[in-house]
């Protein structure tokens, strides 16, 4: 299968690209890892006139810490998420998603700013970021906008970034001491879209009370999903096998999966009840490891 | 049209490109390496995996134009026509890691990555170190014995023997 024709510029800085961007305006689309945007081109469901691949643009790939922020480039790859030590240590999470992510050669290529960016709510990073309470960081030649991750999801394939903007960094809140994280699918096969997937963070103080629970929920309704009531069962008490069911229950009620091949409607509740169990048992357990 | 240099095996290629034109392509049709396949192209298969400045990628996923100034390693590039198999190579014959060969040259470029990061893989870790490649024919369990040979090859260690073990 090959794309319909286009032109392709690569720019070196953010500027250039900004202008870029303000020529084709709606004609262009940003190529980051390519491994999501490519196939839809390959499949002509989507034949833009432009392509700007921003890889050749500097001081996007890194992943750093500044004081209580966590911060990853746009353009840093699941491969690299994988052996990011400081990230790894306080958010698991990340451990748990990545090797869940396609295979080892899409995750050479695929991005974690491109799996927010493409809005698709069968992606696994946008519950992680909703878990984790992430802010995205989106820049245009008139500035620069940080979007907490409730504010950043649209539509279908539709997110906040605006034809002339560009995604350039993802930003994590440093967790409190005794928090845990842990992100879990259900997949048919490597490789494979989540039939239902669970990001939970958690925060338990010295006396076993929950004072933070984060909870997304992957490829379970139309936007990527906070399981808002799931979440206020769990904070301010004390995380039991009776809280845990309730917080459960609300996920698996209020998530709004359709039917295809992995499943139907009822069986992807049943998963995400059981799911959200699991993960707030492993989120816990290693908060208070 | 697009000017792109990409250094293939070692030797540089320049080349005028349709920017739509996929790397799988570049190399196959204007480079004439065809041991590079395309199997599903839609990014599932991995038999068009190649190194792109080291890391495997999946070629049907990207443009040649991505490649401008990059290094490709093809399976050709593992030994030189005559010389010596290369481990990777030996371990797929001595343990029967093909019987079609289709998938054959994405598992080994995918392996050569793999044993440059971990050296000495466990079975577990190669299996999950193969999951973006199917193969229609072997099980896989030759495969990962395959690989297993070439890592202990490689590392200078006598490899396990290749005889079937009847239990
Ligand atoms: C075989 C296969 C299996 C997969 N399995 C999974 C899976 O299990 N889970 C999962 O989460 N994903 C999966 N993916 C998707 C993969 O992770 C993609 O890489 C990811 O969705 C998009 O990241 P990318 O860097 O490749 O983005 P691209 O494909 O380059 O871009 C995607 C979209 O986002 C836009 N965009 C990208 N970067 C920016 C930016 N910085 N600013 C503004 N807009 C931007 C592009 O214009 C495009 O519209 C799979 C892909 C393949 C091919
Ligand atoms: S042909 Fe590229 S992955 Fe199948
Ligand atoms: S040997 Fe036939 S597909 Fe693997």
């Amino acid at each position: 299968m090959i794309a319909a024709d286009f032109n392709y510029e690569a720019p070196t800085s953010l500027d250039e690209a900004f202008t870029l961007l303000r020529k084709y305006g709606d004609e262009a689309k940003i190529l980051s890892g390519g491994h999501s945007l490519i196939p839809m081109m390959k499949l002509r469901f989507a034949s833009p006139e432009c392509i700007i691949d921003i890889n050749n643009i500097p001081g996007l790939s890194d992943i750093t810490r500044e004081g209580d922020i966590m911060k990853i480039g746009a353009l840093v790859r699941e491969a690299q998420v994988e052996h990011a030590a400081e990230l790894l240590e306080h958010f698991p999470i990340f451990a748990d998603v990545t090797k869940l992510i396609a295979d080892p050669q899409v995750r050479n290529m695929g991005t974690v700013g491109g799996n927010l960016a493409h809005g698709d709510a069968a992606n696994d990073h946008p519950a992680v970021m909703m878990a984790l309470r992430a802010s995205v960081v989106i820049a245009g030649a008139d500035g620069t906008r940080v979007v907490p991750i409730d504010e950043f999801f649209f539509g279908f394939y539709s997110t906040a970034i605006q034809p002339d903007e560009i995604l350039t960094e993802i930003q994590i809140p440093m967790p409190s001491p005794y928090t845990g994280s842990a992100y879990h699918k259900l997949e048919r096969k490597v490789g494979d879209y989540a039939t239902a997937g669970v990001a939970v963070q958690l925060t338990i103080d010295a006396n076993g009370i929950c004072t933070y629970a984060g909870i997304g929920l992957t490829n379970v309704n139309p936007l990527p999903m906070r399981a808002a009531r799931s979440e206020e069962a769990l904070v301010g008490k004390k995380i039991t096998d009776e809280t845990i069911a309730e917080a459960a229950r609300y996920a698996s009620d209020d998530c709004n999966p359709s039917a295809d091949l992995r499943g139907d409607v009822e069986y992807k509740r049943a998963m995400v009840g059981v799911l959200t169990k699991r993960m707030i048992h492993k989120a816990a357990q290693r908060a208070v490891a | 049209m697009k000017q792109i240099t990409v250094t293939v095996n070692g030797q540089p290629h320049s080349a005028e490109v349709e920017p739509r034109l996929l790397l799988v392509h570049l190399i196959r049709e204007n480079l004439n390496l065809t041991g590079t396949h395309i199997g599903c192209d839609t990014s599932s298969c991995g038999a068009c995996t190649v190194l792109l400045d080291g890391k495997s990628v999946k070629s049907c996923t990207v443009l040649a134009v991505q490649a401008n100034g990059k290094s490709v390693s093809t399976v050709e590039g593992l030994c030189a026509p005559g010389a010596a198999l290369n481990p990777l190579q030996e371990g797929f014959k001595e343990n029967h890691g093909l019987h079609c060969g289709f998938c054959t040259p994405g598992m080994m470029m995918r392996a050569t990555e793999l044993l440059e990061h971990n050296p000495d893989p466990t079975e577990d870790e190669i299996r999950w170190g193969i999951s973006g490649n199917l193969c229609r024919c072997t099980g896989y369990n030759n495969i990962v014995k395959a690989i297993l040979y070439a890592g202990a090859k490689m590392r200078g260690e006598e490899p396990a023997s290749t005889e079937p073990q009847f239990v």
